[in-house]
């Protein structure tokens, strides 16, 4: 059977009645903003990823593939956004192949909205859709519940009113890609910096009709500061109640193969304390 | 209905007026909720030293997702003659719900003064602090919704911390991280300030391990560990951020120190 696995409903809803809460799923309380301009479309995103209060991660990626001239920006649940854009993305790809044409962004909007509203909410994807196809340049957002609005600038998420806000001041209709990319960037800033939702730095994504430009953490305001002393302990600070060796460090070889990866393999550097 | 909740204290204060008895309510009697608290968020931290003790919070205020006030002090000196407070020996710091907070600060300044005009000297810190027990208590079933440290140098001179529930029951202690990102906080004070967790490496086994030894951090220590504490609780809790407000109570007097942090 297609679709999700509904075998738990009876169980957590006798839980739920007898006063258990709904597990805290991760939603990134956001601020996510699309701008077109003369010859493309300009769509951004703040990183920070929220659980109620705690921030669950602070570099997290809310621009989405969908296909190379379409890319989508996610606000709501996490695992929505996610699963939802990489769905649609999917089928999209088999539908190109089926129709041998490109894929358009109202086809991207018209899946979406009719997946969306089919869960007549549940599923918490919030989601400005950007792109260039044959028909030309569109940007568009959709809301959980199915609906859809087409405007030349979109807001959403947690930070949509202190982004709109920067769109109302300074937005005019001749618009420069330098100056929809600066508008959009100042747009996720107010977010980043008025809305408790929203943090640490901007995704851009410039799509135009030759290629798709991301620019990952484009700009970067909110670097940690330093710590003012070292937390190192002294080896041997922590009690060994017990210790059982089942494996050796020079026998681990037996058992998987290492390789050490390059420089331009390893993608992403974790943020780790020194 | 919160029997399953793992922490009560998340849950605000245990009761509510939207969980009073319903069952004699007539056919068709419509319910009438009264909400009076709000959550202002922002955090708190009070370590004693040998012969001085540190006052610290942020100085966001905010409601919801929204920042009310980027400057909004929660630490306050208590008992002053003059209405700048500049001869004070206690410092209240309190956080949760801020009106609630302010209305108990501006209740305990005022018996601080009427002691210091009636006695000709101020108050002690544990006289203050019981006194303040018993303020919180007297609102046991309508409480001020705020979680109260108070500071200040004992009979001797040494640094004492009082920390307090939000109906009135209280404790010395050494150190105490309150409000929002107090979690956070309070492990990381426990392991620095307190060397739980910590043994002397190589002085022995498993549990015949010897515990680092404590002993009394430096001023500027304590300092570092204030603003360290924030600068983490800023980076994962949202209601934390904007200023750090620190007082150091010494015999010399309050200095008041305000640092800024991260805005986002």
């Amino acid at each position: 059977m297609p679709g999700f696995d509904f075998s738990n409903y009876n169980r957590n809803a006798a839980l739920h009645a007898r006063g258990v809460p709904l597990p805290k799923a991760t939603s990134t309380g956001t601020t996510i903003v699309g701008c077109i301009y003369e010859g493309g479309v300009v769509i951004a995103a703040d990183t920070r990823a929220t659980s109620g209060p705690i921030v669950a991660d602070k570099n997290c990626e809310k621009l989405h593939f969908i296909s190379p001239n379409i890319w989508c920006a996610g606000a709501g649940t996490a695992a929505d956004t996610e699963f939802t854009t990489a769905l649609i993305s999917s089928q999209l790809e088999l539908h190109s192949l089926s129709t041998g044409r490109k894929p358009r962004v109202v086809t991207v909007m018209t899946m979406l909205k009719q997946h969306l509203f089919r869960y007549q909410g549940h599923i918490g994807a919030y989601l400005v859709v950007a792109g260039v196809d044959p028909t030309g340049t569109h940007l568009f957002t959709v809301h959980a519940h199915g609906s859809t609005d087409k405007l030349p600038y979109v807001t959403m998420g947690s930070g949509s009113l202190a982004a709109m806000s920067v769109f109302e001041t300074q937005w005019k209709s001749k618009l420069t890609q330098d100056e929809a990319v600066k508008l959009c960037a100042d747009a996720i800033e107010a977010g980043i910096w008025n809305d408790l939702g929203s943090g640490s730095n901007v995704d851009v994504a410039i799509i135009t009709p030759e290629k798709t430009i991301l620019k990952r953490n484009y700009i970067k305001p909110n670097e940690r500061t330093q710590k003012l002393k070292s937390y190192v302990f002294p080896k041997g600070t922590t009690a060994v109640l017990n210790e059982k060796i089942t494996i050796r460090k020079q026998d681990i070889g037996n058992f998987v193969s290492i390789s050490d990866l390059t420089e331009a393999e390893t993608g992403d550097k974790m943020e780790v304390d020194t | 209905m919160a029997m399953f909740s793992q922490n009560p204290l998340l849950n605000g204060p245990n009761y509510s007026f939207s969980e009073a008895p319903k069952f004699n309510a007539p056919e068709g009697a419509r319910e009438h909720r009264f909400d009076p608290y709000t959550d202002n968020g922002g955090s708190t931290l009070a370590i004693a030293g040998a012969d001085f003790t540190i006052m610290a919070g942020d100085t966001r205020l905010t409601s919801g997702y929204s920042i009310n006030s980027r400057f909004h002090p929660k630490v306050f000196k208590i008992g002053g003659t003059t209405s700048d407070q500049s001869d004070a020996t206690l410092v209240l710091s309190v956080v949760g719900f801020s009106a609630d907070g302010e209305a108990l600060k501006e209740r305990l300044d005022a018996i601080c003064k009427m002691y210091r005009y009636r006695h000709g000297k101020p108050m002690s810190v544990k006289a203050c602090a019981q006194r303040l027990s018993t303020i919180l208590y007297q609102k046991r079933f309508f409480p001020y919704y705020a979680y109260a440290i108070l500071g200040g140098l004992d009979e001797e001179g040494k640094g004492a911390v009082y920390s307090y529930d939000p109906v009135g029951s209280y404790e010395r202690e050494q150190c105490r991280a309150g409000g929002a990102a107090a979690s956070l906080i309070m492990p990381f004070l426990d392991n620095q300030v307190n060397f739980k967790n910590q043994f002397i490496p190589g002085s022995g086994e498993g549990h015949a391990l010897q515990e680092r030894e404590r002993r009394p951090l430096s001023r500027q220590e304590v300092e570092t560990l204030v603003k360290d504490a924030f600068d983490g609780a800023v980076e994962r809790h949202i209601e934390v951020g904007d200023g750090l407000q620190m007082m150091i109570i010494t015999k010399e007097g309050i200095e008041e120190v305000v640092l800024p942090l991260k805005r986002d």
